[in-house]
Parts: structure tokens; C-alpha cells; sequence
């Protein structure tokens, strides 16, 4: 392997944030960033494992039409792989063990959710949360504070500790199947990213605040490595000043903040996996 | 014939599970129809038309159908219990079902086998209402609320009647038809009376001057020699008769736009108008390019899908604003929905093809809180607005296409008809394999390739429909469901073979379907052969004319060269697209179909183009007096100021904006919401298209429907001005704008049904002055536009409708400011 960090981006039935997580890894200083159509990787002529860091983009998978990533979960469970025995999801479990980087947003992470990635606690790897309808019913497009839970394994949020980034959502609602299962991951410090108020520091349940009525206000979730992470608000939405909702009206820094956790997932290859 | 046994799987939200959507659906009806229930809770049931195995079955509905976290299911069980009665509500026949389509997907993958075409899934809702209320209440609550009689069916089952071992019996909306595909002839020897009842039976929109046209043709010698010659039938076919309604339509033709106008002013000053079109939309752009120079931006105007004007050196951007008011009254979310989706395809088919980069929408209706009687078949405003704004929400958010800029203009004489306006822009290189990328031209031998979805009944005459006034017996088929997943996979695909130069046009089916995109794209060669038995159905049964002007969504028609087309179809099957080789295009000058091997239609390529009779419509303005209005005692300033925030067209949209997504493509960066706590409405949007750029793209949009009450030549007039200030105000550079106009009129043409067409005809060329005098003024040139002009709605007690224009300018500036 060469020594370039390898991004690659899942596109297909539905992904729409494939160009801008892309673009995301590129301005990180990922030194490749594919976006690689599902059908390529199904008829065998990519192959995950030539990539360090996959990213499941925001969309409608399938249109959400059974809930949201339902379908695309089904899809990558079951479709083989062209001349293997192998299906998807078989590719993308091997990918995890082997230390390799993964990032979900929105659609993406309610997809890792789904298929067992997330929080995948000592090793279960049964749905066992899940994300639902908002409490309002409704899709909504808002920019939300978010608090970083710094004694967190996650790998992406190294060094941070709040973060303000869009979420654009109608099913953001996380629920456990158990009250234990979310001790634990409280314990465990997996629920990395939860809605506050402007300061950072108070979680908060209040709408619109916490935009969805998300159980302990969680908005994203590790594993217990550190690398597996999906979150609802959009990193690769905040790259650049511009895309701030009040940048011509206050000073901000070149640099959006979601571009942060990419370059953190960068930084960690370059360190650990080249 | 069907011998399957269909299933149920039954999913419902375990105990102590929030039901957000039966909270909803309680809160509504509460609203709505002023009945309070104590609860609502819903459950979702798959009726699986297929013979599945009882694992399969189980797989299915413990795998994709059902979320373990928080739902529970059975398998032809019941779930629903604790109710007083249970509305069940599923589409009819014929009806997309989009969840129903990916529910059959996810069984194919999970089962490893592929559906028969006749095989199915197919989605519905159970309602379990609490309360007191008895069946005729409910019936009232199934079809005032829950579903739409026009797409949908419902049964009501009380607690007592409920089968609680077995629930209800499993009914999938399977298609019967026992028709067989025939061509029919036409015998067009036959009495004025009797054509016009030939044109209003087949709902063709012909008028009796176009059936005299199309008789006069048919009965020629020479015609009749060529037709003899080529085997084809004497009489005119069915085909034929519908692919000539469709061409010649309104909604295709623009025949009111192409008119002459014998207009008079209010001083008796006669002009002659040689169609308003080209009169002051193609001579405002002519001018103002001339006077521009070298630093006119126009690319391609007019001739095209949408228009292309410069944006860098390496792209150029198109846009189109569609119009969508008539199938958006009768089922306000699927019209809506096809509305949006369906103008993502004129931009997408411009050129050889554009990447769709944002929407823009405008929304007239009547006041939610409307509470006079409502005249036959028209919906209840409120139900409008809430089915039109989630239709463009999921077209827009599931095609991931940011939604930038709108309006809601409200009031009560749009309860007629309401208007939906959606608008999108995209970009295509500016050079694209050695040639201008917004330049498409069809080859003599090139394939006539259908890409996306399939044919079915749905949407055959939208075309003449809209150009048709409602009334009590518009044709359900007139109705669609839009499906935004078909169409993102179908553009991924084609984006592909666009840039591996795969063929060498693209075009949309819209409105008209085949007839229409064919038809057009086969101007650039002189004729084509199409074999419509090879067209995949939706289901069978549908006859060959039906098939050739069916609206059926998520279509675009591709001219592929001979030796692409194996490399073509080869990437679509890998991506999971369905693609059809329907025939070639020709020079043999004949519009020519056939149905297995015998000819549907054969037909002269220019009596179709332009066969159709220009009209002669009279105008006569007059100066309307209005007494000024007495204002009773003034308020206190509090008081008035709460009033004016708490008025429809002023009061906050945030509700509605947050409902779509701005940002999707991360290339928003003027965004709708504004201010210090980013919930003040912007005057227009700035998107930065390009991530390695500064280049941005700046939108807006003017409105002003009252104004036409007065004067049109003002109403247009200030829409033009109030999109521009909103232009500039966002940074828009005005040396860099072009307009898009939309024209939503009521019905111009005088006649016993409109007596004062010849006022509503003058205020048409009123408002093509103004925008001729005032585009010239600005230096702003119209690239595309649109016109919808029977926005009427007849029976007893008429609403009077709003004639109505909007002004849109596009533009582009240098970078963004700071």
C-alpha cells in the first residue's frame, strides 16, 4: 500500500451528500476521496479494503421507505458480491476489524445503526437502538450546539469539546431498547455528542435546542474503539465560514467547524494506519 | 388468472412507544374537522402478493419491514386492538406505491428471487381511532382527511365487527384488465357536431377548426396514396388522433402565447399582436443580447428544456420553472410531489444533460382557515397547502436537492385552483467532448433509449387535461405519485454515460409522454420508428395509444448511437436502471409507431409540428375604477403592528422553510433563514456551487397577484422590480441576471363560458408589455419561462380566479462578499 490516506464515499439509491463528504476529506487532506457508486463495489471492481477511512453519506436510502435506512441496511445484509461469497456487509465488518476508520452522517448513521455497526457494545452486533420519528413529526432543516463528551474513545472528536453544525432530519429521535444499554453507554462514554444550549455546556431536551426529542439528547455514537462513529448533524455541511448561517455578520475563522472531525479521522490514519 | 394467496404483515409500534404520526393525525382531524378523539394510533401493513414461504415471510417482516427497537409484527395476524374503529387506508390500482416498490425490492434481495411482473407488494395504513364517534363520523374522517378518494380506498371496521384471530382480509390493489392492445380507426367523415363529440369524449382539447384540419388531412389523395403504399390503415388511428391532441395541446403548443391578439386600449387604439411570445419574450431577450455585445451571457434560449446562460469559463447554468396547479388541486401531495420531481427533469434533459443544484418554489393558495362552503370536488384549502408543502418537501429532500428560495402568497380566490411554481437550476460543463454542453442533437440511426421507470396508465391527458378547466368529471388517470428514488438512481446513471459520451441527446417525458419527447427529439433528424410493444409496463392492458402518451414519471428519452448502445445498456443493468431500445431515429419525415409490426401511427413529421392553426383572440382593455377603501378607526400602533405580523402573507414561513432542506450539497451559502437567530426570511438565496470557487449563484424571486385587480401592466411591472431588488440585495451582480417568466393566468379566449375573455385577454398583453418595457430597462434578457392558462374552476358557484405573473431573475456574481 502506498502511502496515501484513502477515503472513499458509498453512493447510490439515495445517498445525496456523497460530493460534499468527499470534498470534506480532501480539504482534511485525505489524499484520495472516491465516490464509488454501490454498484461498483456489488459487481466486485471495488474493493473497501484498498481505503482507510468510509463514510456513509446523508440521503434518503431507498427513500426511507420502510424507515429510515431500513431497506439500505436490508440491502447491504443481502446483495452478494459479484464472484465472492462474500456480501457487503460481510466487506464492511472485515473492513472495521482490520482498525480502519468509519463515519456515518444522518442517513449514514442511522444506516450503521440499523445494521448492528453502532454501538455494537462488546461485540453485539444486533440492532439494539435505533433512530426515529422526531417528536414534531416533522423533517427540519436547523444548526445545533453540540457538546463533546471529551472523555470519549471517539477518534473524530478528539480535542474538542462543542461543536455547532446543521441537522437536516425527519427520523433524529435515538432511542436504546433498554435503559441498561443506555447506562452503558453513558458508562462506556459512546454517546460522544449531544444537543446543548449555545454555551456547549448544558445538554438540553428543550425544542428546538435538542431538535428531535432524542433520549439523553444524544446526537451521535461511538463504539467502544473510537473509530466507528455515526452522528445526525452534518460535519461536512460546515466546512467553510461561508457555510455558517450568520457569516456575514459575525468574525469566524476560515475553517468550518465539521471539517474538525475529518481531519482528526486523517490525522489518526496517517498516525496509526499507514 | 391470479391464483396467489397474498399475505399481510402487520407492524406496529410496541407498547409505551411515542406514535408521532397517530399524535399528528389526532391533532388534524382535531383542526380539520372539529372532532376530538381521545387517541390515534396507526399500524403498517405490507400485503405481499406473491406466494412466499412462511420463513420468507417472518425474514421479511423481523428484517427490513420492522425496526426491533421499537415496533413489533405479525404475519396475517392482527395487531390492532383497544379501538372503537379501525380505518384502514391503501391505494387503488394503478397507484405508485413507492414504499410498496422498495418493500418488493428488499424481498428480492432478502429471498435471493425476482417478482413476476404480476407479483407485488403494497402499502396501506391502519387508523385505530378512540373516542366518541360512530361509522358515519368516520367515514367523514377517511374522506375529508385520512385518504383521497381519487388515489386511494379505505374500510371501516368497528371494535364489535373486527376479526380478532384473523384482522382484516388481505386485498392487493392488483390491476384487472381484460382489455386486449388494439388499434382502433377513427372515421373522421362525419358531421361538425359529431367531431367535436369524437374531441370531448377522448377529452382531446381539439377545438372544431383543429378537427377540421386533421379531417381535411386525412382525406387527401396524397396522403391516402402514402398510407396506402406503406400498408397503414385509411382511417386515422387512435394513435394518431392522441399523439396529435397531445402535440397540438395547450399545455405543449402555447397556442394562447402564439395567438393574434387584435388588441384595443382604453383609448380605441387598435394593434395587431403577432403572438406575445415572440413579441415581448423572445424580442425583449433579442434586444437586450443585441445591445450586451460581447457581454451577453445568453447560451441557449427558448429552444430548449430550460435556458443555459454563462456562469465561469468551465460551466454554464440552466434553469426552468414548471407550473403544477392542476393536478396539485386534485391530489395536492402526489401533484405536487410529480410537480417538483418533474421540473428536476427539464434542467436535468437541457443540453445532453445538467447536475441539478437547487429548487425554488412559490406556493398561492387560499387562507388555511378558509370557512365558506367549498363548491364540488375541491379540496378544503388547508388540505392543499399541508399535501402540497410535504410533496415538494419529499421531492425536493429524497432528490437532495437544496430548496433555496419561495414564497406563500395567500388568498381566498386561489381556493379555484391553487398555484404551484417549482423552479430548479443545475450546471453542465460548458464544453463537453469538444462541443458546447447545452447543445443536443439527435442522429439519423441513433437509438431510441427509455431510461427509469415504467409505463402505466397514470397521467394519460395531463397534457390537454390542463388545458382544460376543472369540472366534476376530471379523469382520475390525471393523478400521479411522483418517485423521487427511480429518478436519483435513473440521473446517477445517466450523469455517467453523459460524461463517458455515451449518447447524443436527452430530453424528459413530461407531459405528453413518448408522443411528445420523441416527437421533438426526432425533429433533429426528420422522422422516427418506434416499436411501442416493446415499452415496459407497469401492468398489462394498456392499449398501444395509451402507452405512447402515458405521463408515467421518472422517464427521460435518450438518442444513443449504434455504437454505444451495448456499452449503455450494459451500465444501466449494473446499476440497477431500467433501459429500453424502443426503435431509431429517421429521416424518413414520418412520426411512425408500431405495435407488433403493424403501424399505429404514420404521420407526416410537419403536419404534426406544424399543422396546428394560429388563433385569433380579441382583447379590449378598459380602466376598471375601484373606490377607495374606508379605513374605520385606526388602531393603536401595538395593536395594528400584531395585527399586521399575525396576516397571512406577513407572518412568519419559518414553519414551512425548515421543512426543506437549504443546505443538502453543502453549497448554500445565502441561506432562506437569516438574522441574529437565523429565523428571519431572506430576499433571496446565494449558492456556491462549485467547491473549488468562489463563483456564486444568486435567486430570487418577485410575486404580486393583487396588483392585477388594477392593472397587469403594474402587477408585472413590480414583480420584475421586487425580484431584483431581492437580487441585488443578496449581492446579485446586475451587469450578470437573466428572468425567468411565469404566467398563471385565468382563461383568456372569450366565449359563453368566459364572457369577459376579451378584458382577461387584454390584461395578458398588458403584462407582456410591462415585461418587455421593463426586462429592455433592466438589461435583465428571459431565458425560459413558463404559461398555465386555464387556471379556472367552473360549476355553479364560480370562483373568480387571480390572473397572476412572477418574475424570477438568475444570476451571478464575481465573489462573495465579505
Amino acid at each position: 500500500m502506498t502511502q496515501q490516506v484513502r477515503a472513499i464515499v458509498i453512493s447510490g439509491n439515495g445517498t445525496n451528500c456523497e460530493r460534499e463528504v468527499a470534498n470534506a476529506c480532501m480539504l482534511a487532506g485525505a489524499d484520495v476521496a472516491d465516490i464509488v457508486h454501490i454498484s461498483r463495489l456489488l459487481a466486485g471492481e471495488v474493493n473497501l479494503n484498498d481505503y482507510h477511512f468510509l463514510n456513509f453519506a446523508g440521503g434518503f436510502l431507498d427513500g426511507d421507505d420502510l424507515g429510515s435506512a431500513k431497506a439500505g441496511a436490508n440491502r447491504l445484509r443481502h446483495a452478494q458480491v459479484a464472484n465472492s461469497e462474500q456480501t457487503l456487509a460481510d466487506q464492511i465488518l472485515e473492513f472495521v476489524a482490520s482498525g480502519k476508520l468509519v463515519m456515518g452522517v444522518c442517513n449514514g448513521f442511522q444506516l450503521m445503526v440499523k445494521m448492528g455497526l453502532l454501538p455494537a457494545l462488546d461485540g453485539d452486533q444486533r440492532q439494539n437502538t435505533t433512530l426515529t420519528f422526531n417528536d414534531g413529526g416533522r423533517f427540519e432543516d436547523r444548526w445545533t450546539y453540540l457538546k463533546v463528551d471529551t472523555d470519549s474513545p471517539c477518534v473524530f472528536t478528539r480535542g474538542l469539546e462543542g461543536i455547532y453544525l446543521p441537522v437536516r432530519h425527519g427520523e433524529g429521535k435515538f432511542v436504546t431498547e433498554s435503559d441498561t444499554l443506555l447506562q452503558q453507554l453513558e458508562d462506556h462514554h459512546l454517546s460522544v455528542l449531544k444537543y446543548c444550549e449555545a454555551d456547549y455546556q448544558n445538554i438540553t431536551m428543550e425544542y428546538p435546542l435538542n431538535p428531535n426529542g432524542s433520549t439523553a439528547a444524544v446526537a451521535g455514537l461511538c463504539d467502544q474503539t473510537g473509530r466507528i462513529f455515526g452522528l445526525m448533524p452534518h460535519p461536512e455541511a460546515y466546512v467553510h465560514r461561508t457555510h455558517h448561517p450568520r457569516w456575514t455578520r459575525e468574525e469566524l475563522p476560515e475553517e468550518g467547524m465539521g471539517l474538525w472531525l475529518y481531519k482528526n479521522a486523517i490525522t489518526f490514519i496517517r498516525e496509526n494506519l499507514l | 388468472m391470479a391464483s396467489r394467496t397474498a399475505s399481510r404483515i402487520v407492524v406496529a409500534l410496541k407498547d409505551g412507544v411515542r406514535d408521532a404520526r397517530g399524535e399528528r393525525v389526532r391533532r388534524e382531524i382535531l383542526e380539520y374537522l372539529k372532532i376530538n378523539l381521545d387517541s390515534v394510533r396507526t399500524i403498517d401493513i405490507y400485503t405481499v402478493d406473491s406466494d412466499l414461504s412462511d420463513d420468507e415471510l417472518l425474514a421479511a417482516a423481523q428484517g427490513p419491514f420492522s425496526d426491533p427497537v421499537i415496533q413489533e409484527f405479525t404475519v396475517n395476524q392482527p395487531l390492532a386492538e383497544d379501538f372503537d374503529l379501525l380505518i384502514e387506508v391503501g391505494f387503488r390500482p394503478g397507484v405508485t406505491d413507492n414504499a410498496g416498490r422498495t418493500a418488493r425490492e428488499a424481498i428480492q434481495y432478502l429471498t435471493g428471487r425476482c417478482f413476476a411482473d404480476e407479483e407485488g407488494v403494497y402499502t396501506s395504513v391502519q387508523y385505530l381511532l378512540k373516542g366518541d364517534l360512530d361509522k358515519a363520523t368516520a367515514e367523514k374522517i377517511a374522506a375529508d382527511f385520512l385518504a383521497n378518494g381519487l388515489i386511494q380506498r379505505w374500510s371501516i371496521v368497528s371494535r364489535d365487527e373486527f376479526d380478532v384471530t384473523k384482522g382484516l382480509p388481505a386485498q392487493p390493489p392488483r390491476v384487472v384488465s381484460s382489455a386486449t392492445p388494439e388499434i382502433r380507426e377513427i372515421d373522421l367523415e362525419v358531421s361538425d357536431k359529431e367531431l367535436m363529440q369524437i374531441s370531448r369524449d377522448g377529452m382531446l382539447a381539439l377545438n372544431l377548426e383543429e378537427m377540421l384540419e386533421i379531417k381535411a388531412f386525412i382525406a387527401d389523395p396524397e396522403v391516402q396514396k402514402k398510407r396506402a403504399a406503406a400498408g397503414v390503415t385509411s382511417q386515422l388511428t387512435d394513435a394518431e388522433l392522441e399523439a396529435l391532441a397531445q402535440t397540438w395541446s395547450e399545455h405543449c403548443k402555447h397556442k394562447i402565447f402564439s395567438a393574434k391578439i387584435n388588441y384595443e386600449d382604453e383609448t380605441g387604439k387598435k394593434e395587431t399582436i403577432d403572438s406575445l411570445f415572440k413579441t415581448f419574450i423572445v424580442g425583449a431577450t433579442r434586444d437586450i443580447r443585441a445591445a450586451k455585445g460581447d457581454k451577453d451571457i445568453c447560451l441557449s434560449v427558448f429552444k430548449d428544456n430550460a435556458g443555459v446562460i454563462k456562469f465561469t469559463d468551465d460551466w454554464s447554468m440552466v434553469y426552468k420553472v414548471e407550473t403544477h396547479n392542476s393536478p396539485s388541486a386534485l391530489d395536492p401531495y402526489g401533484g405536487a410531489l410529480t410537480g417538483i420531481v418533474g421540473c428536476n427533469r427539464d434542467p436535468f434533459g437541457t443540453g445532453r444533460g445538467a447536475r441539478l443544484i437547487f429548487n425554488t418554489d412559490v406556493f398561492c393558495f387560499a387562507s388555511p382557515f378558509y370557512d365558506k362552503p367549498l363548491p364540488p370536488r375541491l379540496l378544503h384549502p388547508r388540505r392543499i397547502f399541508d399535501g402540497v408543502v410535504e410533496g415538494v418537501e419529499h421531492g425536493g429532500n429524497k432528490s437532495g436537492i437544496p430548496t433555496v428560495n419561495g414564497s406563500l402568497v395567500f388568498d381566498d380566490r386561489f381556493a379555484g385552483k391553487p398555484l404551484v411554481y417549482c423552479g430548479c437550476a443545475a450546471l453542465m460543463p460548458a464544453q463537453l467532448h469538444g462541443r458546447p454542453g447545452h447543445e443536443k442533437k439527435a442522429q439519423v440511426g441513433d437509438h431510441i433509449v427509455m431510461v427509469g421507470g415504467r409505463v402505466g396508465k397514470d397521467g394519460i391527458h395531463g397534457a390537454t387535461f390542463s388545458s382544460e378547466e376543472l369540472n366534476e368529471d376530471s379523469p382520475v388517470t390525471a393523478v400521479q405519485i411522483g418517485d423521487p428514488i427511480t429518478q436519483r438512481r435513473m440521473f446517477d446513471f445517466l450523469l455517467i454515460t453523459r460524461d463517458r459520451g455515451l449518447y447524443s441527446a436527452i430530453t424528459d417525458n413530461g407531459a405528453g409522454g413518448l408522443s411528445s419527447s420523441v416527437g421533438e427529439m426526432a425533429e433533429d433528424t426528420g422522422g422516427f420508428e418506434m416499436h411501442l410493444d416493446r415499452i415496459p409496463l407497469k401492468y398489462a392492458g394498456l392499449q398501444p395509444w395509451e402507452i405512447l402518451i402515458s405521463e408515467a414519471q421518472e422517464r427521460m428519452t435518450i438518442a444513443v448511437p449504434p455504437e454505444h448502445l451495448e456499452e449503455f445498456l450494459a451500465l444501466s443493468r449494473e446499476m440497477d436502471v431500467e433501459s429500453t431500445d424502443l426503435g431509431t431515429f429517421t429521416d424518413s419525415g414520418y412520426y411512425h409507431c408500431l405495435y407488433e409490426g403493424k403501424s399505429a401511427t404514420y404521420l407526416p413529421m410537419e403536419f404534426l409540428h406544424e399543422g396546428t392553426p394560429q388563433m385569433q383572440i380579441p382583447a379590449k382593455w378598459e380602466i376598471k375604477t375601484h373606490t377607495e377603501p374606508t379605513v374605520a378607526d385606526l388602531p393603536s400602533a401595538d395593536e395594528a403592528l400584531e395585527t399586521l405580523l399575525a396576516s397571512l402573507n406577513i407572518c412568519s414561513k419559518e414553519c414551512v422553510v425548515r421543512r426543506y432542506d437549504h443546505e443538502v450539497q453543502g453549497a448554500t451559502v445565502q441561506k432562506p433563514l437569516t438574522g441574529v437567530d437565523n429565523d428571519g426570511p431572506a430576499d433571496g438565496s446565494v449558492v456556491r456551487p462549485l467547491f473549488d470557487s468562489f463563483a456564486g449563484i444568486s435567486t430570487a424571486h418577485g410575486i404580486c397577484p393583487r396588483y392585477s385587480d388594477i392593472d397587469t401592466y403594474h402587477m408585472m411591472a413590480c414583480a420584475i422590480d421586487e425580484s431584483l431588488r431581492n437580487y441585488v440585495s443578496v449581492g446579485g451582480n446586475v451587469d450578470h441576471v437573466a428572468g425567468l417568466d411565469n404566467f398563471c393566468w385565468c382563461d383568456p379566449v372569450e366565449s359563453d363560458r368566459t364572457p369577459d375573455g376579451q378584458y382577461k385577454a387584454a390584461q395578458l398583453v398588458r403584462a407582456n408589455k410591462a415585461l418587455y418595457d421593463y426586462c429592455l430597462a433592466f438589461g435583465v434578457p428571459l431565458i425560459s419561462g413558463k404559461d398555465s392558462m386555464k387556471n379556472d374552476y367552473r360549476c355553479a358557484n364560480s370562483i373568480a380566479p387571480l390572473s397572476h405573473s412572477e418574475s424570477r431573475p438568475a444570476g451571478w456574481f464575481d465573489r462573495l462578499v465579505s
